[in-house]
């Protein structure tokens, strides 16, 4: 027998400091996360209050009032902008995964749709500023949802394709043998065999747009009023933790803070959602 | 027992996408009415690529081509004019792993119906139940129809991708090793029913279980690289093959 205690002993003590190392790095990053959540919150506590939901912003400098209009503005924009983001996608994806497939067109949309991923969001806004602020003349809501679609489109066509993918070839092929057309076998088939990893892609997708100030900067703009009018500047809730960040008023500081802890929560939940949806799909199903 | 011929091969070949040569040469065979019949022959000999001729299966890929004929009741299939899907409602096909959809036990025998524009609820029970039976599954999944079809045990879910065929009332039924991912208990139970569905439909079954082809079919056609050796009664073939090389598959001299 050839065995060396030694060895043995020096690879459990290597064994241990790599637990350590790599129990203390996980740590570290849920203390930020924690830190960070702890803090906006502690800032931000004063101004919480039922009327920052329900109340327009007060005239500068003057304390009270609320924060309704960033909030609706802000539920607007991102919900037209997965009206317009999240089919456009979907449909692209469905597209080179399954009628273009290994096709060298599907190859290119899918690099092109890499580099849309990563073209700088405030470089997104200067490009939608370009062709739907500018010929109408003034910032405008429109422009706002559709900066934010334009960053929406690459992540959900990914994700479609990645998800379709995985889907075996042969659950194709069975519904084509009881005589079902290709359309058919994608829409009764594929897609609910795919349908919780994209429902997670879109999810999360929503969660990150929900989250952008430079794409508004130059399209949606700011507003100091209420408006569900998409046609005119709009206010959401990014752009205004800038805006009263920037400024002079403590009371603004506060409220930007409580805006800021608002947004983080609710791109927290999001998140949680959308991985409890695969939990519990995958619990249901053994 | 008068045979009538259900499907026949004429000058068959068949060219994968991007190969100059053929994967399946100069087939000449009989498929007879409501009988069973095995392909059989060791791996890479073409069995299941003839198999999936019989439905078009392999026009889903670009590319591959058929030169020859087949006939389904003296109908060449091969033909442009010849529409896939009303070709699928006459040949159905078993794969080897079970393929239950991602939908309850119900949705998936009907799917076929439902496909075809059969939306009345009394006849699509009626005709599930009736495919249920014919698959022996019936008195297994009655009393949850609205369940996940992927709770099911490997050999159920097979025989429900059975039943889901049987369903839209094939005439020819194809089965592509439909035992081999399975059990031995289930694979028993399939076997059986092979044997009993015999009467209602034609089945063509490929199989690399030699036992299996004798167990179950009634004419074999043993094949070797891409051409057929021999066809001939199943107890021919088993007992006094013609040819040696049959012969030296039958007795495990290779494959």
């Amino acid at each position: 027998m050839i065995y060396n205690p030694n060895v043995v002993k020096r690879r459990k003590i290597r064994g241990y400091i790599a637990l350590l190392l790599s129990t203390f790095a996980a740590g570290l990053g849920l203390f930020w996360l924690g830190f960070i959540l702890f803090d906006v919150l502690r800032h931000g506590m004063s101004a919480i209050n039922l009327d920052l939901f329900l109340e327009d912003p007060a005239p500068p400098g003057v304390p009270g009032g609320g924060l309704r209009n960033a909030f609706v503005g802000q539920l607007l924009i991102t919900f037209f902008a997965t009206i317009i983001g999240v089919p456009i996608g979907l449909l692209a994806g469905t597209f080179i995964a399954e009628y273009a497939r290994g096709t060298r067109f599907a190859k290119i949309v899918s690099i092109l749709s890499d580099i849309m991923v990563s073209v700088p969001s405030i470089v997104v806004g200067t490009f939608i500023y370009a062709i739907m602020v500018m010929p109408v003349g003034h910032f405008n809501g429109w422009a706002g949802a559709a900066a934010l679609a334009f960053i929406m489109i690459p992540v959900v066509l990914r994700t479609t394709e990645d998800m379709l993918s995985l889907v075996p070839w042969t659950l194709r092929e069975a519904a084509f043998a009881l005589g079902a057309s290709y359309f058919k076998v994608i829409k009764d088939i594929v897609y609910r065999a795919a349908i919780t990893g994209i429902l997670t892609g879109v999810i999360l997708s929503i969660a990150r747009v929900a989250g952008e100030t430079a794409p508004l900067l130059f399209t949606s703009f700011n507003n100091s009023f209420f408006t569900l009018n998409m046609n005119e500047p709009m206010s959401s809730l990014t752009v205004t933790i800038f805006v009263y960040a920037m400024g002079p008023y403590e009371d603004w500081h506060e409220k930007a803070w409580a805006a800021a802890f608002i947004i983080t929560f609710f791109i927290l939940i999001v998140t949680i959602f959308s991985r409890s949806i695969i939990y519990w799909k995958y619990k249901s199903k053994s | 027992m008068s045979e009538n011929l259900k499907m026949q091969v004429k000058d068959f070949y068949f060219y994968y996408a991007g190969s100059k040569e053929p994967a399946l040469k100069n087939i000449n065979m009989p498929v007879y009415e409501k009988q069973v019949t095995a392909l059989i022959g060791p791996s890479g000999c073409g069995k299941t690529t003839l198999l999936r001729s019989f439905n078009r299966m392999h026009d889903l890929y670009h590319g591959n081509r058929y030169k020859g004929e087949i006939l389904l009741d003296g109908e060449n299939i091969l033909t442009d004019k010849m529409d896939l899907i009303e070709l699928r409602s006459k040949v159905g096909m078993v794969f080897q792993k079970p393929t239950p959809f991602p939908m309850n036990i119900f949705d998936n025998i009907a799917y076929g119906l439902r496909l075809r524009g059969i939306k009345n609820k009394s006849e699509l029970q009626d005709r599930v139940e009736k495919a249920l039976k014919q698959a022996a599954l019936w008195d297994e999944v009655n009393d949850r129809l609205n369940e996940p079809a992927s709770g099911l045990s490997g050999g159920q879910q097979q025989r429900l991708v059975i039943a889901r065929a049987l369903a839209v009332e094939p005439e020819v039924l194809l089965f592509d090793e439909p035992t081999s991912a399975l059990d031995p208990i289930s694979t028993a139970k399939i076997e059986e029913l092979v044997v009993q569905l015999r009467e209602t439909v034609t089945i063509v079954i490929v199989t690399h279980n030699m036992q299996q082809a004798a167990r179950v079919s009634d004419y074999t056609a043993f094949m070797y690289l891409g051409e057929l050796i021999e066809f001939d009664k199943t107890d021919i073939i088993f007992t006094s093959p013609k040819k040696e090389l049959t012969e030296k598959y039958i007795s495990g001299k290779f494959g």
